[in-house]
């Protein structure tokens, strides 16, 4: 372990014709894309309480819980709950209570724990957590406002970096990558919340890193071999950041992969969009970005058509 | 690039040392000796406590300042043998209206309006519209000046009543305009706190006239008000304040004699006491009104004057409200209300298991990332992982000069930025073993490797950290904890991958001279 390598991803000589699946992995990609769309539409994401507004109080009861009599309580104190259920073990108890412009957030939390209290003594509050609801749509609008400033801060580098071409293929990649993790989040239930909002900006920052390697290894080899199609180009640069490609995102995953299973409650959402968005990054950068690079820069980038004859620098 | 100058070592060396110097705090007791000792802070949702976001009330502000501005105006036209009609407060536009009594009158009105005085320069512009009206306009910068400071003051404000409680370092800052953010560590049941900040506690001693039973309109100057003991039943109460409650100087729980229950005993200074001893004197035989929040405490007949400047207020207390009222008077008035319009408690128990999981997260996922790294990578791998513990290391040293927070999404960007960091060493390796397949020397190899790798690395973090960046900046609570480690974890990533790990394997290189390269 100390000297060479044990382990190796792929073969020295490793040539593999990514961009004849050009076509397969767009449509691929495109009809992934447009059923997460559709699954934002309908059924839509599960808000969580940062976006929604209310309150989830989570507590803990001496003993086994009786919802009964939680429930009566919570109704004697003039609580309209959404939903007092059960989580984890048979003594934790989580409450919900909608979000409501007549809600007063002051009182209703405390007249929550009163109510756990008389009817179960002896219980304690985990977690109590109130959010108003003007909060939680400037929380929203925020989100929304971080996502989408990252998305153009990252056109104009690499823009400014690289060509238009490539700033236009990275983002387009990036939003066709966003939108499958939402309709991961539709799918698995997961909450909405700020936190994933971190995830999906994470996912974001990961999949532009990973698209920014192979460019760079584009970029170089166009002034390489100066006469090489594009298509074959783009082959070879896949093929050399490979190797590199499916390290860092090992890394990166095993790395997310103990918060998903140890996390907690709070976490495990979190990584499992960030596995999910590891995965996904990573092939949209051979399946997606490379192949929306050829279709706008076949005629650009590479202008030159005269038989190719490969010539070291 | 295969060499590296004595200073440069040192220099890594030494900023090394400092991170381990550093992040030492963390993990060992503070010796008994008076020294700085920089510690990342826990967050609420690992250490338990309190976050409350509070909503300054602004409208209310104009609102009064309108109110007040309208009693001048008046006063100064009387005061000019000037009149006026249909005066109208808007206090959405903040403006008031008026039509003189007669339209010949309107210069002289303006005039007179001319010299009101303004709490602050260009306050208000006093205007004459199309349709005969005059109209005052509170300047838009005027209110922003007058909101800010009320905020400020109400900072000061819940400072001072939260300080009272005890509680063990609050923090008490503003957010935006018309916001404050309150964390309360180690208190996760915040209801008191949210009582005594709901409270504005605005004080005041006030006449009552009495009124023949069953009146429910208040006469010209009396304003109909609720008796806190009994909402259903109302006094009539002068709206003019004889001594307001800033005149306190002091005010405590304690017990009445007459009747044993509790009492709040207040003093005044000396304006207070002198306004206080001539208001009683003047009025012995009727009841003076002390006024909290527009409710009536009690209202006690006047027996003789007082002039010592001290009383008792006897409501119907408990020994919990009548200290909490004492605190309040204490601190002082709120000069806008405030409301929680969102409130996160974690408990101790709860903060203690993230703590755990995330330390277990970030231990299993570390050590994933170094047996990965020593199976693929091989030597060069090793020196990644050495590179990965300083950078650890640097990582939570920044965090404590910083005197950061580390909340469990942190934690997480912790973990994330450590997975993402032997990145830069995959790229320097992978372009060392392709450069050989292109026929290179061992030496020449890794100095391409080198030089080719590191446009790529600051490339690539180049666009995470602007990712991040917007995240710190448009995210709240926890969120930013996130994005900050992130942010600080790949300015320490670029030193240890492009300076460290690179440093380990060029010595080794000028050291062992080897045939090829482990690759």
């Amino acid at each position: 372990m100390l000297g060479r390598p044990l382990l190796r991803f792929v073969r020295k000589d490793t040539h593999i014709n990514f961009m004849r699946g050009r076509f397969v992995g767009l449509a691929t990609s495109a009809v992934l894309s447009l059923a997460s769309l559709i699954l934002f539409f309908h059924p839509g994401l599960t808000l969580g309480l940062d976006f929604r507004g209310g309150i989830i109080v989570e507590a803990k009861t001496n003993g086994p819980a009786d919802f009964g009599k939680i429930r009566a309580a919570l109704t004697a104190h003039d609580i309209k709950t959404e939903g007092v259920q059960a989580f984890g073990g048979p003594d934790d108890v989580l409450i919900r209570i909608g979000a409501n412009e007549g809600i007063n957030t002051n009182t209703v939390v405390d007249n929550v724990r009163h109510a756990i209290t008389e009817a179960q003594p002896g219980a304690t509050i985990i977690r109590a957590d109130a959010v108003g609801a003007s909060v939680s749509a400037e929380l929203l609008r925020n989100g929304l406002l971080a996502l989408g400033i990252s998305l153009l801060m990252i056109l104009a580098y690499i823009w400014f970096r690289f060509e238009w071409e490539f700033a236009l293929s990275a983002v387009i990649t990036l939003v066709l990558d966003l939108t499958k993790a939402v309709g991961f989040l539709v799918v698995t239930h997961f909450e909405f919340d700020l936190v994933m909002v971190a995830a999906l900006l994470t996912v974001l920052g990961y999949s532009t890193n990973d698209k920014v390697v192979v460019y760079d290894r584009v970029r170089e080899n166009l002034r390489r071999y100066r006469t090489m199609p594009l298509r074959e180009l783009l082959d070879l640069s896949i093929n050399e950041t490979l190797s590199r490609t499916l390290g860092t995102s090992s890394t990166v995953f095993l790395a997310a992969l103990p918060l998903a299973i140890f996390g907690g409650a709070s976490l495990s959402g979190f990584a499992w969009v960030m596995l999910f968005g590891i995965v996904v990054g990573t092939s949209s950068s051979i399946f997606i970005a490379a192949p929306l690079l050829l279709l706008l820069g076949e005629k650009r980038l590479r202008r030159d058509t005269r038989p190719a004859v490969k010539k070291e620098v | 690039m295969m060499y590296y100058s004595r200073i440069k070592l040192l220099s890594v060396a030494a900023v090394c040392l400092l991170g381990a110097l550093f992040c030492l705090p963390n993990f060992v007791r503070k010796p008994n000796i008076s020294m700085p000792w920089p510690q990342i802070h826990l967050g609420l949702d690992l250490r338990g406590g309190s976050y409350l976001l509070m909503q300054v009330d602004l409208s209310s502000l104009t609102h009064d300042r309108l109110q007040s501005l309208s009693d001048g105006m008046k006063q100064s036209l009387i005061n000019d043998g000037l009149g006026y009609k249909n005066v109208q407060v808007d206090a959405d536009k903040g403006e008031i209206s008026f039509l003189p009594r007669d339209p010949s009158e309107k210069d002289r009105d303006l005039k007179s309006l001319a010299n009101l005085p303004q709490a602050v320069p260009n306050e208000f512009a006093v205007t004459s519209r199309d349709d005969g009206a005059i109209v005052l306009t509170l300047s838009a910068a005027a209110v922003r000046v007058r909101a800010h400071d009320a905020v400020s003051q109400a900072i000061e404000i819940v400072r001072r009543r939260i300080d009272a409680t005890g509680a063990v370092d609050p923090q008490i800052t503003r957010q935006g305009e018309d916001r404050i953010v309150v964390e309360l560590p180690g208190i996760s049941d915040p209801e008191r706190i949210k009582a005594l900040l709901g409270t504005t506690a605005k004080m005041t001693f006030r006449l009552v006239d009495e009124l023949p039973a069953g009146t429910v309109i208040a006469p010209p100057g009396d304003t109909l008000l609720p008796q806190a003991d009994h909402p259903d039943s109302t006094l009539a109460v002068r709206n003019h304040v004889d001594v307001d409650g800033a005149a306190l100087t002091n005010a405590g729980a304690t017990t009445d004699d007459q009747t044993g229950g509790w009492a709040v005993s207040f003093s005044l200074d000396s304006v207070g006491t002198r306004a206080f001893g001539e208001v009683t004197q003047a009025n012995v035989g009727r009841r003076f009104a002390i006024v909290l929040d527009n409710k009536v405490i009690e209202a006690p007949v006047i027996r003789s004057a007082i002039t010592g400047g001290s009383g008792i207020i006897t409501g119907n207390f408990d020994a919990h409200q009548a200290t909490d009222l004492a605190l309040l008077l204490r601190a002082g008035a709120l000069p806008v209300p405030l409301a929680v319009v969102e409130e996160r408690s974690i408990g101790p128990s709860l903060g203690a298991d993230s703590i755990r999981a995330g330390a277990i997260s970030l231990g299993v996922g570390l050590l994933l990332v170094i047996v990965f790294m020593a199976l693929f990578y091989g030597r060069f791998g090793w020196y990644a992982n050495i590179a990965l513990f300083a950078n650890l290391m640097l990582m939570l040293a920044v965090l404590s000069l910083f005197g950061a927070t580390l909340t469990l999404p942190g934690m997480a960007g912790m973990l994330l930025t450590l997975g993402m960091a032997v990145d830069a060493n995959i790229l320097i390796i992978e372009r060392i073993r392709e450069e050989l397949k292109r026929g290179r020397t061992p030496l020449a190899a890794m100095q391409a490797g080198f030089e080719r790798a590191t446009a790529t690395v600051l490339d690539s973090n180049a666009t995470a950290f602007l990712a991040h960046v917007m995240l710190f900046v448009f995210g709240t609570g926890p969120v930013r904890g996130f994005a900050l480690t992130i942010t600080i974890g790949i300015a320490t990533t670029l030193f240890s991958t492009l300076l460290l790990s690179r440093m380990l394997m060029v010595r080794w290189y000028a050291v062992a001279r080897p045939s090829t390269l482990p690759v």
